[in-house]
């Protein structure tokens, strides 16, 4: 019913020098009723998009439109809000002077509902769908768990009637014995109620579980993009393998397969890259294990940014012929 | 974020050193800090209700001897005018003359200000010798819920005593060791002992706010994470609370320091006037009554100079002290 | 820029008042508190007080104050006239009595222009957007520079002398910090996601303001605005003093100073007299503002020291681990650890009876959620507990020597531990001292412990950093923590904890602060030092996987104590307890189902203020029993070394699933 679709967006702060590009026109789609997972690590901008998208980041360039209109968050037109976000921070995203129910009732559009009768049994409801009793309206975040917040929260994006939900890592701040129950009650709504999502996390196992798409962003940039099983079953982009090989994942040992080669060793320890100053060509050259520092043949990685005309829309100029490279004995590649 | 946007300024070499950017950006705000004074002590004048010249004057004063002294100073021009003429003046050393006795402020200022500067003096010297190491010693007894009947006696006795206003401290010297005593003369600046009095009065609530500050602050930074890390060290107690603790610690201590300098500039007109100290400080609540207004509006900019003066030098010393607040303040 | 928040404040005569408002939290039953305390009392009682006599004074002694006595011109005091006479023979002590209310009165009302327009200045930059906003805050910088005394100089003059200029003078002196205080601490709460999420809601900035902000800055607003009122009554008495402020024939206690001290040879009562009484007032505001402010403000501030932990009970089950290896002595062995810490209700036992030992070069990993006692253990291990925490052992013993008996003031122990054990933190942005270069925040240990020189120091710091794989160790050295990215200050710790020779490297949660490729790095980087230098690590966290791919051994925690104890390689197909089952199906893996609910654990961790008698995870174990509820299981030894706290472990667990329990955790 609804698609978010994100088209050449960039957000840029500050000016001059200090100025940074948070984001770099991205176009990513959010299909109706499906849920996108978007991976990357700090400061490669996966949660400045998400905040675009609902507003609280300038988008200094693109447009972000939802089934083809542009959103408009300044006026005070409309009151219903059609993108909703979840946020990372059980503990800071309610207001510990309001009661849980208030914080509900308050993002419930006025014009949806009049009168407090109506509002209070809207609010019943809303909590009772994210599992919580209706006795707990009157209690504040402080005595809730963090678990129990992230509820809450879900509760209060809910109540705006939302198109798209915008999770920006709800599950990172928890533990996980209570990141399993959050999880599943995200899943169980989704398909309950269709809606779209943006699935932010930087756990791909997290990410992996709830979406149908994936998309990878490294430094500003979507570098990989495509259906759940192909992105994971085989990806294209260096840095998707790389992500994929540092999961979390008991079954895998990784640190057992120490290279022995130094200028791998080398670039498998790199400092993460600059957001202020994204290396010029292939952003990702100077740590990528199959770039021109390992394959010095390679440079037009050095050089030349690789287009998304690849299998999986991977942004790499070797995407089809990257299994050739030497010394990689990760058994996925 | 900021750990990224902080590794690169310093990689990149001495054109692109943070100091430039740093230096233009102090300046700047100096320079906009003292057109705003400027430009308030000159509306000063015009601000006040009526004509000044026939307050200044009286109303018995004839009106040609009015109007005569609103044209020598310039009152009848265009306020632009008056504004052009006004900087123009400043700059060349021509701040005006009193209305009551035509001397002119710049000498009346030359004359007063060294007295006000070196009661200031002092007493900064004093508070920083006293209360830094009282504040690191009360944090180290009292750190983590311990001592806390020293902790009790020092809040209280901190409290009560930054509740007691200069001037009214002034008072209670004259009277302990002036009147009571008769140690010290009570009033007037002569001999070495004459300075006591007024040096003690600016410097003892000043004290007490900052060792209490200190303390805090030091508590503050005795939880950080990098204090346990030094502990795990196993570096001994005074080590870690000289190299580790007070280094950071300093960069509040110099701020609130650098504001109390400020604040003690403006202390100096009350104790001055208990103690009839001949500084800036009498003459200015005197020409106020008085109504000597261009007296008063170049006492207050010798005044705003002298604490924009102080905050320069405070952020320029806090830049080479912290090695983080340069790039923070970007 | 300096920013200043809690409760600094100049007080109109060039004071600043460094209060500890840090934490502002909600919880309105802190100041019915704060009342209670010894201070609070004394502050409400000498503000009552002083509120009671501005509203009775003129009535009650209103015509004795004004009484002219031509008899009895500037006395001292006396029986008829306690503190004296001024020069009309009017009686001082009722005179000071009388003007209580003028002095209070006009103080509360400069002190309410002050913040009135304090408040609207600073709340500006948020109503008005970031570009309008820029210029407020500017001009609040602009004006806040200068002390307020100079400023209430300035308006004194414009507004004239007399009460209603000396009101307007003390009020807009005041505003500026009042403009500063409020915009710090609206940016403060402005960048909390609740806000964020009002604004998505669609809610107007007015109201957002109203609804959310003004709520959650007004406890230290009031307190600021409590100690403001007493910098106003200081101000007030100041001008007065000099002239400027309240006019004969009304007067204030600043005007009756300036007469007494004319006099005050003849009457030094009638001088200090007015002194002491605005002292008092003054005093009571600021007081009252004080203990509201540390209630308030300083959670900390009600730490207390723990009462004494008895003696280990006996009782405490715990098997310590059969002395198999004394072949090789272990680098660390622990028996019933217990850590003792102060809650927010009295002192709590977080860890109660952990043993364990570690042998050279054995990498242990410690596992549990937030409130398991994990973190405690390790700090208990590194001897970091700090009074008013305690720790308690059967036996405490690092490289055989013993930890316990000495609390490391030996100048051997702290040499020992400070050479032998390395320690790497959770978070390296603040684990490093941002004021020290890294170079010399290494070789420090060195220095202190091994006597070195200098150069010896850096040259063992470059050379430490570079087997942590840091680039361009010689620069790095010379650079300060800030210029480092989040992995490589971890790799610096990390070459601290090498500096010595170390036989230990207790690593709390050291890559939980980490991106997940630099957390490979991190975790490799840990691997192999262990592997080369033949270092035990005690690796501490609360991801299973992390430490099952990198230890030898497992630990798993709850509730403070270890309840299993397993190789690693054995982790997936050997775990007996159902906890250690439920965190290794909990935690989705890269084969989970996606069209199946992941496996939950029900209900909650438990709050060690109150950990039930028997099995303290029986509440969310699908075999718990009434056995289990009752009797806690004892943490047994099989022939293989492995060790569990069950008393039904290894047998099949059902399947849970939020469909077979219920939502456990959200009711």
């Amino acid at each position: 019913m609804s698609e978010l679709r994100f088209d050449g967006v960039r957000v840029r702060f500050g000016t001059g020098r200090s100025g940074m590009v948070a984001v770099d026109g991205v176009d990513l789609v959010v299909p109706s009723g499906q849920v996108v997972g978007l991976v990357g690590e700090s400061g490669s901008g996966k949660s400045t998009l998400a905040r675009a998208a609902v507003g609280l980041a300038p988008v200094s360039d693109g447009r972000i439109t939802l089934d083809g209109v542009a959103l408009s968050h300044g006026g005070r037109g409309r009151s219903e809000r059609p993108v909703q976000m979840v946020f990372q921070d059980p503990y800071s995203s309610l207001d510990p002077r309001m009661t849980i129910g208030d914080s509900v009732a308050e993002a419930i559009p006025r014009r949806a509902l009049r009168g407090s009768a109506a509002r209070r049994a809207e609010v019943v409801r809303l909590l009772d769908l994210v599992g919580l009793e209706a006795g707990r309206a009157d209690a504040y975040p402080g005595q809730l768990s963090g678990g129990q917040r992230q509820r809450v929260a879900l509760a209060r994006a809910l109540a705006g009637r939302p198109e798209v939900i915008i999770a920006d890592e709800i599950t990172s701040a928890l533990d996980v014995s209570i990141q399993g129950t959050v999880l599943n009650l995200v899943r169980d709504l989704q398909r309950q109620l269709n809606l779209s999502m943006l699935f932010i996390s930087h756990n791909l196992a997290v990410v992996r579980y709830v979406s149908d798409v994936i998309a990878v962003m490294y430094l500003g940039r979507i570098v990989e993009h495509g259906p759940a099983e192909d992105v994971l079953g085989s990806p294209r982009h260096p840095y998707t393998r790389d992500l994929l090989a540092a999961a979390p994942d008991a079954d895998v040992d990784n640190l057992t397969r120490i290279e022995s080669d130094p200028v791998l060793r080398a670039i498998a320890d790199a400092e993460p890259a600059d957001p202020h100053h994204p290396p010029a060509g292939c952003r990702y050259h100077p740590r990528c294990p199959v770039g021109p520092l390992v394959l010095p043949e390679r440079s037009d990685c050095l050089t030349v940014e690789p287009g998304m005309d690849h299998p999986n829309h991977a942004a790499c100029h070797y995407a089809t012929e990257m299994l050739t490279a030497r010394g990689l004995g990760d058994p996925r590649l | 974020m900021t750990t990224a946007t902080a590794t690169p300024g310093a990689l990149r070499g001495v054109v692109e050193s943070p100091w430039v950017g740093f230096v233009l950006r102090r300046l700047r705000r100096l320079l906009i800090s003292l057109l705003v004074l400027v430009t308030a002590a000159f509306f000063m004048i015009h601000l006040i209700p009526g004509d000044p010249v026939r307050a200044s004057l009286g109303a018995t004063a004839p009106q040609e001897l009015v109007e005569a002294r609103r044209e020598a100073l310039g009152l009848n021009d265009p306020i632009w005018q008056q504004y052009v003429d006004y900087l123009r003046n400043l700059v060349t050393g021509d701040w005006g003359s009193s209305m009551t006795t035509d001397v002119d402020v710049s000498q009346i200022i030359a004359d007063r200000l060294p007295a006000t500067v070196e009661i200031a003096a002092y007493a900064f010297v004093l508070i920083m010798l006293v209360s830094v190491p009282v504040g690191v010693l009360m944090a180290a007894l009292t750190r983590g819920g311990r001592g806390r009947r020293t902790e009790l006696a020092f809040t209280s006795s901190s409290v009560v005593i930054a509740a007691i206003p200069d001037f009214l401290l002034a008072v209670g010297l004259v009277y302990v060791f002036g009147v009571s005593l008769g140690w010290v003369p009570v009033a007037g600046k002569s001999t070495v002992e004459s300075y006591l009095l007024p040096v003690l009065a600016l410097a003892i609530g000043p004290t007490a706010v900052l060792s209490r500050l200190v303390r805090v602050e030091m508590l503050t930074v005795l939880d950080a994470d990098y204090i346990r890390t030094a502990r795990a060290k196993r570096l001994p107690a005074r080590w870690i609370y000289l190299r580790h603790a007070l280094p950071n610690a300093v960069t509040t201590t110099l701020t609130v320091g650098g504001l109390l300098l400020g604040g003690l500039v403006a202390g100096t007109v009350l104790v001055e006037n208990v103690l009839a100290w001949p500084g800036l400080g009498s003459t200015i609540v005197s020409s106020i009554l008085s109504k000597d207004y261009p007296v008063v509006q170049g006492i207050v900019l010798v005044y705003g100079v002298g604490v924009l003066v102080i905050n320069l030098v405070v952020d320029v010393a806090l830049a080479l002290l912290d090695p983080r607040s340069t790039i923070r303040e970007s | 820029m300096q920013v200043f928040t809690g409760v600094e404040r100049p007080e109109g005569l060039s004071r600043w008042r460094a209060g500890g408002g840090r934490k502002w939290a909600a919880g309105l039953g802190r100041w019915g508190q704060a009342l209670r305390s010894p201070l609070g009392a004394t502050a409400a009682t000498l503000l009552g007080l002083v509120l009671l006599l501005a509203i009775l004074g003129p009535i009650l002694w209103g015509d004795r104050a004004d009484a002219i006595d031509t008899s009895s011109l500037s006395q001292g005091s006396s029986s008829a006239h306690w503190l004296g006479t001024d020069s009309l023979g009017r009686d001082i002590f009722y005179r000071v009595l009388v003007a209580t209310r003028l002095s209070v009165a006009l103080a509360l009302l400069a002190t309410a222009i002050g913040v009135a327009t304090g408040v609207l200045l600073g709340a500006a930059p948020w109503l008005l957007g970031r570009r309008v906003g820029r210029f407020a805050v500017a001009t609040i910088n602009v004006a806040v520079a200068f002390p307020a005394l100079l400023l209430v100089l300035f308006f004194a003059v414009i507004f004239g002398v007399g009460i209603r200029g000396a009101v307007l003078a003390v009020g807009l002196g005041m505003a500026p910090y009042y403009a500063r205080v409020t915009s710090t601490l609206v940016a403060g709460v402005s960048g909390r996601d609740y806000i964020a999420a009002a604004r998505i809601a669609g809610l107007g900035r007015m109201r957002i303001l109203l609804r959310h902000i003004l709520p959650n800055i007004g406890e230290p607003l009031i307190v600021n605005a409590t100690l403001g009122a007493g910098g106003a009554l200081l101000a007030f008495a100041g001008l007065s003093f000099l002239g400027l402020g309240v006019q004969a024939p009304s007067y204030d206690w600043g005007l009756l100073l300036n007469e007494g001290l004319n006099g005050i040879y003849v009457s030094p009562a009638g001088a200090l007299a007015p002194g002491v009484t605005i002292v008092l007032a003054g005093l009571a505001f600021n007081l009252a503002g004080e203990v509201v402010a540390k209630k308030v403000g300083l959670r900390t501030a009600n730490v207390r020291t723990a009462s004494a932990y008895g003696p280990v009970p006996a009782a405490a089950v715990d098997e310590a681990r059969p002395a198999s290896d004394k072949d090789t002595a272990p680098v660390l062995a622990v028996e019933d650890l217990h850590v003792t810490v102060t809650g927010p209700a009295g002192p709590v036992t977080p860890v109660r009876g952990v043993s364990f030992t570690i042998g050279r070069g054995e990498a242990v990993g410690l596992v549990g959620e937030s409130g398991s006692g994990k973190s405690l253990t390790a700090l208990a291990v590194a001897q970091l507990i700090e009074a008013p925490g305690r720790v308690d052992a059967r036996r405490l013993e690092f490289q055989g020597t013993d930890l316990l008996h000495t609390r490391g003031r030996a100048k051997g122990i702290g040499r020992l531990l400070g050479t032998s054990l390395g320690v790497v933190f959770q978070d390296p942005t603040t684990s490093l001292n941002p004021t020290m270069r890294i170079g010399r925040q290494l070789g420090e240990v060195v220095r202190r412990h091994l006597g070195k020189s200098r150069g010896e120091a850096r040259a063992r710091a470059v050379d430490r950093l570079r087997a942590a794989r840091v680039p361009a160790p010689e620069r790095r050295a010379h650079q300060y923590p800030h210029e480092f990215s989040g992995g490589m200050r971890q790799r610096a710790m990390i070459a601290m904890a090498m500096m010595g020779d170390p036989a230990l490297i207790v690593a709390d949660e050291p890559t939980t602060a980490l991106d997940v490729t630099v957390q490979r790095q991190v975790l490799r980087l840990l691997e192999e030092i262990r592997a080369q230098k033949q270092v035990a690590v005690l690796l501490i966290s609360h991801d299973i996987t992390v430490v099952g791919q990198v230890c030898d051994r497992v630990m798993v925690m709850y509730a403070g104590r270890v309840v299993e104890d397993l190789p690693s390689s054995e982790l997936r197909t050997e775990a007996r307890h159902p906890y250690t089952r439920a965190l290794l199906a909990a935690v989705p893996g890269m084969a989970a189902d996606r069209d199946r609910p992941l496996t939950i654990i029900p209900g909650r961790p438990v709050d060690p203020a109150h950990f039930p008698p028997g099995c303290a995870f029986a509440d969310r174990c699908p075999l718990a029993d009434d056995h289990c509820r009752a009797a806690h299981p004892p943490l047994a030894t099989d022939g293989a070394g492995r060790r569990v706290a069950c008393w039904h472990a290894g047998e099949p667990l059902p399947v849970v699933t939020e469909d077979n329990v219920g939502v456990g955790e959200a009711s």
